[in-house]
């Protein structure tokens, strides 16, 4: 029993791991007032480019600079159609979306990939302890990231110019506009770090947890990454205990029948989205979101 | 600063923005030009990564949707549902709600629909009708949630009507799992599907095979279009309905509930999605399987995107996505994998949304360099 809780939540965690990183960009993006509904191709096109990357060079972990750089890119045109042109930046992203879907299936029929994966990271004497050892602290490397990467946006959000200026933009654009600052590069320069998160979370996905690519990889999980968020009341804390409940639904949706307990499947996949659902009903009267969420930003009167 | 010491007079900025609209046309073209012939050349360098030659290709496309009467009949089997989920859209889009949740509905109404014709008796036609009017329910429905969701808790409508999509999906998988649902009868059920619906209740075709022949649906298809068009632009409703987009505030002062026509309206482009889900199943696979839409609930969103939320403009838009869709089934014989469908689909989205917005900001840059420039001219 103990040996298959501990396997449990290994899993939990390995598949938590892409949304977290992911999440923890999608969380500065929210803060600042953007719903980036392109993180699904922005994770995508990480998963692809961390491959091939370490198809190209031989090195997985290029392939997962490969990774970031591709977020990077998927993010920079969104910015520049929806936070320089102001295009609608729901269309920019689902657009880009489906471009992204369309693109990495097209040029994996296209292309040779080959497998790459990181290595295991096993921190010694910690490893050894029961239930949590295997599962916390062996992990492919680039996991041991999330120590350094959370506290650094905590940091960055609430201890820094930069943050305070965006999570403003998120509550009163136009009176950030007022001081000067020009909102809608502010919105860019946090799309693209989100982006470099989701590319991150996406290469961890193909190039660490899998090894491989294969065709609508990330299948929707930068959604569920969205659904984490706004689970999590826009708190980094929340964004990360949202990634860990969905990474552990995915997970049980696997352990489950193999533990001889039957459960619906489909409540299971689908529970992200039924949690953020719930969650914003819940916290919509508490007015926890950004006052300016989701609402694009125009210089005007108003 | 180093602003001109001259200062626009009225005249001169009046003479300045008549020779600006002649070359603002010209601009505008010349930039739709421009950004579609990139697009397309992106597009032809990805062919030729695979080896194929992109002249082949749109051979091959054209073969598909074009080159005879068997072929435009399936371009324009292929536009029809996207015209219906655009046009649902426009009317949504029109009282300033965004949903980008078609994709769900469609196959929310889909299932609604096999329920009714799987498990109704009755008369063929009758149960054709039954089923397209329970399928254009079950959509509304599902948007309904959406709405419901909106105007009681402020959830926007986007994020509910995304993540809606997502349940909707494993609504369907659900219902076609479950024996007692709609899972396929049988001794060894092999895929997630229902049964055939009764052959007397699928939705009539138009016109023999090797001649020119297409579902019924086209024509529902472009009346809706019109029709929508029409009640949108020429009737009161219509206006209030527009009124609230533009203006919400002012639709208020002047008597228009958000609350019931923005949830009427969201459930009106629900019900087309939903329809459109029961066209599909009736006149198409015939059976509920979970991959039924085949994503014409977002495409059909891109068509009102593209369409810029007119009904009428989505006609060729609509009937040109599905030349692409129907050609699409084509390219495997030239060794070009299908997917290049979608990714031309999507960079021509972007060609087809840039100019107007590139317009757009320069004019508001020139707009502010002339107001800095009156500015400071006044200060002088």
């Amino acid at each position: 029993m103990i040996e298959s809780i501990a396997l449990i939540l290994a899993s939990s965690l390995r598949l938590a791991t892409p949304l977290m990183f992911a999440g923890l960009g999608e969380y500065m993006a929210e803060k600042a007032g953007m719903i980036n509904i392109s993180i699904e191709g922005m994770m995508l096109a990480g998963a692809f480019s961390a491959i091939l990357g370490a198809t190209v060079t031989g090195s997985p972990v290029l392939g997962l600079v490969f990774g970031i750089l591709a977020g990077v890119l998927i993010a920079f045109v969104h910015a520049t159609f929806s936070y320089r042109l102001t295009v609608n930046t729901y269309v920019i992203g689902l657009t880009l979306n489906l471009l992204v879907l369309g693109l990495t299936s097209f040029l994996l029929d296209a292309l040779d990939l080959g497998s790459a994966q990181l290595s295991k990271f096993e921190i010694p004497l910690l490893s050894d302890l029961p239930i949590v050892g295997q599962a916390v602290f062996n992990q492919r490397w680039p996991a041991y990231l999330l120590w350094i990467l959370i506290p650094a946006v905590w940091f960055v959000m609430y201890r820094t110019r930069w943050g305070l200026d965006m999570r403003a933009i998120g509550e009163n654009p136009s009176a950030v506009d007022a001081t000067g600052i020009d909102v809608l590069k502010r919105q860019r320069q946090g799309l693209l770090i989100a982006g470099a998160f989701a590319g991150l979370g996406g290469a961890y996905l193909s190039v660490a947890e899998v090894g491989l690519f294969n065709q609508n990889m990330t299948a929707a999980r930068g959604y569920v990454v969205i659904a984490a968020v706004i689970f999590g009341g826009w708190t980094i804390k929340g964004t990360i205990a949202g990634c860990l409940l969905f990474g552990a639904a995915d997970a049980m949706r696997l352990a489950l029948p193999a533990l001889g307990f039957t459960f619906n499947a489909q409540l299971l996949i689908a529970s992200p989205y039924i949690l953020a659902l719930v969650a914003m009903v819940v916290f919509a009267r508490r007015s926890r979101a950004p006052a300016a969420y989701g609402q694009p930003f125009v210089r005007g009167l108003a | 600063m180093t602003i001109t010491s001259t200062p626009p007079t009225p005249a001169n900025t009046r003479a300045v923005a008549q020779t600006s609209r002649w070359s603002q046309v010209l601009t505008t073209l010349l930039l739709y030009v421009v950004s579609i012939s990139v697009a397309l050349l992106i597009a032809g360098l990805l062919v030729s990564l695979t080896g194929a030659s992109p002249w082949e290709a749109v051979q091959a496309i054209f073969q598909g949707s074009l080159s005879d009467a068997a072929a435009l009949g399936l371009s324009l089997d292929k536009a029809a549902p996207l015209l219906i989920v655009a046009v649902g859209t426009c009317i949504a889009t029109s009282a300033g709600l965004f949903s980008i949740g078609q994709e769900g509905q469609v196959v929310i109404g889909a299932t609604v629909g096999a329920m009714v014709a799987i498990y109704l008796h009755g008369p063929g036609p009758l149960i054709l009708v039954v089923t397209l009017m329970g399928a254009a329910l079950g959509g509304a429905a599902w948007a309904a949630v959406a709405a419901l969701l909106y105007y009681w808790r402020g959830v926007p409508v986007v994020i509910s009507t995304l993540l809606l999509v997502y349940i909707a999906y494993q609504v369907v998988f659900y219902a076609v799992t479950q024996p007692w649902l709609l899972q396929e009868s049988g001794q060894n059920v092999a895929s997630p599907q229902s049964d055939i619906i009764r052959n007397d209740a699928w939705l009539p075709r138009i016109g023999e095979y090797p001649g020119l022949n297409f579902s019924s649906l086209v024509v529902i298809a472009v009346l809706l279009a019109v029709g929508a068009r029409i009640v949108l632009n020429r009737t009161t409703w219509g206006f209030r309905l527009r009124m609230l987009g533009l203006n919400p505030k002012a639709a208020r002062r002047a008597g228009v509930s958000a609350v019931l026509l923005g949830s009427l309206a969201l459930m009106i482009s629900g019900a087309f999605a939903g329809f459109l889900g029961g066209a599909l199943l009736t006149g198409g696979s015939h059976r509920l399987q979970p991959g039924i839409s085949e994503n014409v609930g977002w495409d059909g969103l891109l068509v009102a995107l593209v369409a810029r939320n007119n009904p009428i403009l989505a006609i060729p838009v609509a009937f040109f996505f599905g030349v692409l869709r129907a050609g699409g089934g084509f390219l495997a014989s030239t060794g070009v994998p299908r997917y290049i469908v979608d990714v031309v689909t999507a960079i021509l989205v972007l060609a087809i949304v840039f100019p107007p917005a590139y317009q757009y900001l320069r004019r508001e840059i020139r707009a502010r360099r002339l107001a800095r420039a009156l500015a400071t001219g006044g200060a002088a």
